[in-house]
């Protein structure tokens, strides 16, 4: 028992990484540093930070997008990262959400956004499940291709029907119900110091054509969502029994999972929230075509999830924001967007392979170990 | 079954003693405590004067014996001590032209350690996989608690209380010691997205039991220390006894290890028949596959002989070893046993 009590001994005298370093912090101080962190976001496209805001185009519709990125990532984690399916036609599920926002409250219905956002949701869902449950007994390699055609099927059936408006697609998408609550100033840096501009302004929550933040807030809330939903399902028998699926499936199917099951819950969660992020979109955009949904997107949606890290959802989160962030804020070398984003993944694959964030397993032991320490500090100090 | 009680080997006995963590001895109930105190007598001093001197070379990690981990009740019929298990009825399965199990049947009987054993290629590992549905036989069939167990898929035949471990060691690599043994655990649980998103009261209960249930297994496999360290990072040796633990974690009536001991050296092997013997005295019934005669001879109850996919022998290790069947099969074939 010497050696292992040696062991023991040993990681607890270890470097301790961020994540447990923010887990020893009195509860007081991790709470406020939520809150700090969560009003940052929240006033971040009205602080106008020199450097950081995008010159040429407006920095709310670039926070949008770079959000839609972020519910995306984190919708294709699910897929992607927990359960380890190679789903390469995503953007298929996010053109079905973008669409049916379009159909039922613009096209051939004017139903009310708070209705057909559900509706939206569902709908992507449950084309999940009808794609996924004769593919999932496939593995692999075959997974990929189809989910590849599944993206492209859909946007040759929005180019060809004329029901969806084909090639023209559908406009004049109509706004959320906003609520007038009250109006957030911006940051004026024009004189070189942070002042405040009470002329600029947005107010929380007006849906309108030229100011974007609104929508940028609304998205925002929906990620904390996704977020918490996301966080409570991986920490229990759901989030373990896709990990199992993704390791072994032989093993994890001999150890009492059933692994199509979970692999088709997967798949279903992963495109309700891309069906989510496009409604999302279309609300935003107020018209869709199906130019907006090529395959390149879903290229880039997996990007963003093996840029960040599959399977660590802070680290996909980090991928979004790279994805869709950078090619807007250096829009001026527009031209070299697209070699400098190889290059930067070339030298990703060589320097991390596993991702900016590779996801780091720390489970409730961990978890309970150090809250046993914040316990023994709060007795030793009181 | 007192050859199994019996401290035949006193040092294994004695380190394992000696090393039981405090955490250990807090674990089981003081009826289980005293249960064990029957089943695995005082150390002799003298046993207990060499063990210091065996300790700084030995890296091998310590079970600790005494931890209760009987298994969980999952809701199948009860079969008493001594009576069928499982039955192989006649089962062949061809692959192609390959007869892998030709009309091979025998019986496993509930708390007996059975040896299936057999020179490489008999289709010890075939008969493994017919039993847990990887494979469905070519004809005849598996009755388990009586009853046929059919076409049924793998995870099904797991809920049934069926558990294998395997040849070549199949973790779940980048998931934790821990999360390992929770998933099988979790075999028996029935937490779905509902529960899990809103922490139902049913989610916080299967957690809190999954999480005991776990950790028993891991600190009597002596691996507690290691659970937060990813599968793939584990000595070798841990790892087998955690594939143990994940197969145990599921509470089977029957549990299969395919070659526990491969690639270990006769000490740890040794150790790790001791580790089985207590597995079976915590209420499981054992099917073991392994390669090395003389060790399934010190382990089993029965034995029960394949080779070129045909059941060649059957009968307690002291028939098996004088059966000039099994003699002609294994000569030459296992140089281990020559020795
Ligand atoms: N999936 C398969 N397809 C074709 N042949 C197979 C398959 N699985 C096993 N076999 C064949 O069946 C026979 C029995 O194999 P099996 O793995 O059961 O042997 P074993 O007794 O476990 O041997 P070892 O001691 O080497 O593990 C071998 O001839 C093997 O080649
Ligand atoms: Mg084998």
């Amino acid at each position: 028992m010497s050696t292992s009590t040696g062991t023991a001994a040993s990681t607890k005298q270890r470097r301790l990484g961020f994540k447990e370093r923010v887990n020893n912090l009195p509860r007081a101080v991790k709470i406020l540093l939520w809150v700090v962190f969560a009003v940052f976001l929240f006033m971040l496209p009205l602080l106008n930070i020199p450097f950081i805001t995008t010159e040429g185009s407006d920095f709310g519709g670039v926070l949008f997008t770079v959000a839609t990125y972020v519910l995306v990532a984190l919708g294709l984690n699910i897929v992607v990262g927990y359960a380890g399916l190679l789903d390469l036609g995503y953007v298929g599920f996010y053109a079905i959400g973008a669409y049916t926002v379009g159909v039922l409250s613009a096209e051939h219905a004017k139903l009310s956004w708070v209705v057909v956002v559900p509706i939206a949701i569902v709908v992507a869902m449950v084309s999940g499940v009808v794609l996924g449950a004769p593919t999932l007994r496939v593995r692999g390699d075959y997974l990929a291709i189809v989910t590849l055609g599944f993206g492209e099927i859909v946007r040759l059936t929005l180019v060809n029907s004329e029901w969806l408006g084909a090639s023209r697609g559908i406009s004049d998408i109509p706004k959320p119900p906003g609520v007038e609550l009250f109006e957030v100033p911006s940051i004026d840096w024009s004189s070189g110091a942070p002042v405040v501009d009470l002329d600029t302004t947005s107010t929380f929550l007006k849906f309108g054509i030229t100011d974007f933040v609104p929508y940028y807030w609304l998205a925002l809330g929906v990620i904390a969502l996704v977020l918490l939903f996301d966080i409570l399902v991986k920490s229990s028998r759901v989030g373990r029994a896709w990990e199992a699926t993704r390791e072994d499936e032989d093993a994890a199917e001999l150890m009492g999972v059933p692994t199509f099951r979970f692999k088709l819950l997967a798949f279903a969660l992963g495109a309700a929230i891309g069906g989510l992020s496009g409604a999302l979109f279309a609300t935003k955009a107020g018209f869709i075509n199906p130019q907006s949904f090529e395959l390149l997107l879903s290229i880039l949606f997996i990007a963003a999830v093996v840029v960040g890290g599959a399977g660590n959802r802070w680290g996909v989160i980090v991928g979004a924001i790279v994805v869709a962030y950078f090619p807007e804020r250096f829009r001026e070398f527009a031209d070299f967007r697209v070699l400098v984003f190889g290059l930067a993944l070339m030298l990703l694959a060589i320097f991390r392979p596993q991702g900016l964030l590779p996801p780091r397993r720390t489970v409730r032991a961990k978890r309970a170990d150090a809250r046993q320490a914040v316990l023994e500090e709060g007795e030793a100090s009181a | 079954m007192p050859e199994s009680t019996e401290p035949n080997r006193p040092d294994t006995s004695a380190e394992s003693t000696a090393q039981t963590t405090p955490e250990a001895t807090a674990e089981p109930t003081a009826a289980a405590a005293a249960d064990d105190a029957t089943t695995r007598p005082a150390v002799t001093p003298t046993t207990d004067a060499t063990a210091p001197l065996a300790d700084p070379a030995d890296e091998v990690t310590e079970i600790n014996p005494d931890v209760d981990i009987t298994p969980d009740d999952i809701g199948v019929p009860e079969v008493a001590e001594g009576e069928r298990l499982l039955e192989v009825d006649d089962v062949t399965l061809r692959f192609g032209g390959v007869v892998a199990l030709n009309e091979v049947s025998f019986h496993i009987n509930k708390g007996e350690i059975l040896g299936l054993i057999g020179p490489n290629g008999a289709g010890k590992t075939t008969c493994f996989n017919v039993m847990t549905g990887v494979y469905q036989p070519t004809s005849g069939g598996i009755r388990y608690l009586g009853k046929p167990l059919g076409k049924r898929k793998k995870f099904q035949i797991t809920k049934l209380g069926i558990a294998r471990t395997f040849q070549n060691i199949r973790l779940f690599a980048n998931m934790t010691a821990l999360e390992n043994v929770l998933v099988g655990v979790d075999a028996h649980h029935s937490t779905g997205i509902g529960a899990a998103m809103f922490r139902l009261p049913k989610h916080r209960r299967e957690e809190a039991q999954g999480y005991a249930r776990a950790m028993e297994l891991l600190t009597f496999m002596g691996l507690d220390g290691k659970a937060d360290e990813l599968a793939r990072n584990l000595p070798y040796g841990d790892q087998r006894r955690l594939e143990i633990a994940r197969a145990l974690a599921t509470s089977p009536q029957l549990l299969c290890l395919d070659e526990p001991a491969a690639g270990f050296n006769p000490a740890e092997k040794a150790k790790l028949m001791e580790l089985i013997r207590t597995i079976r005295d915590q209420g499981y019934t054992v099917l073991l596959i392994e390669h090395d005669m003389k060790l399934v001879m010190g382990v089993t109850d029965r034995i029960v002989v394949l080779e070129f996919g045909r059941k060649i022998a059957e009968g307690s290790p002291a028939e098996i070893r004088d059966n000039p069947a099994v003699i002609a099969a294994y000569l030459g074939v296992d140089e281990e046993d020559a020795s």
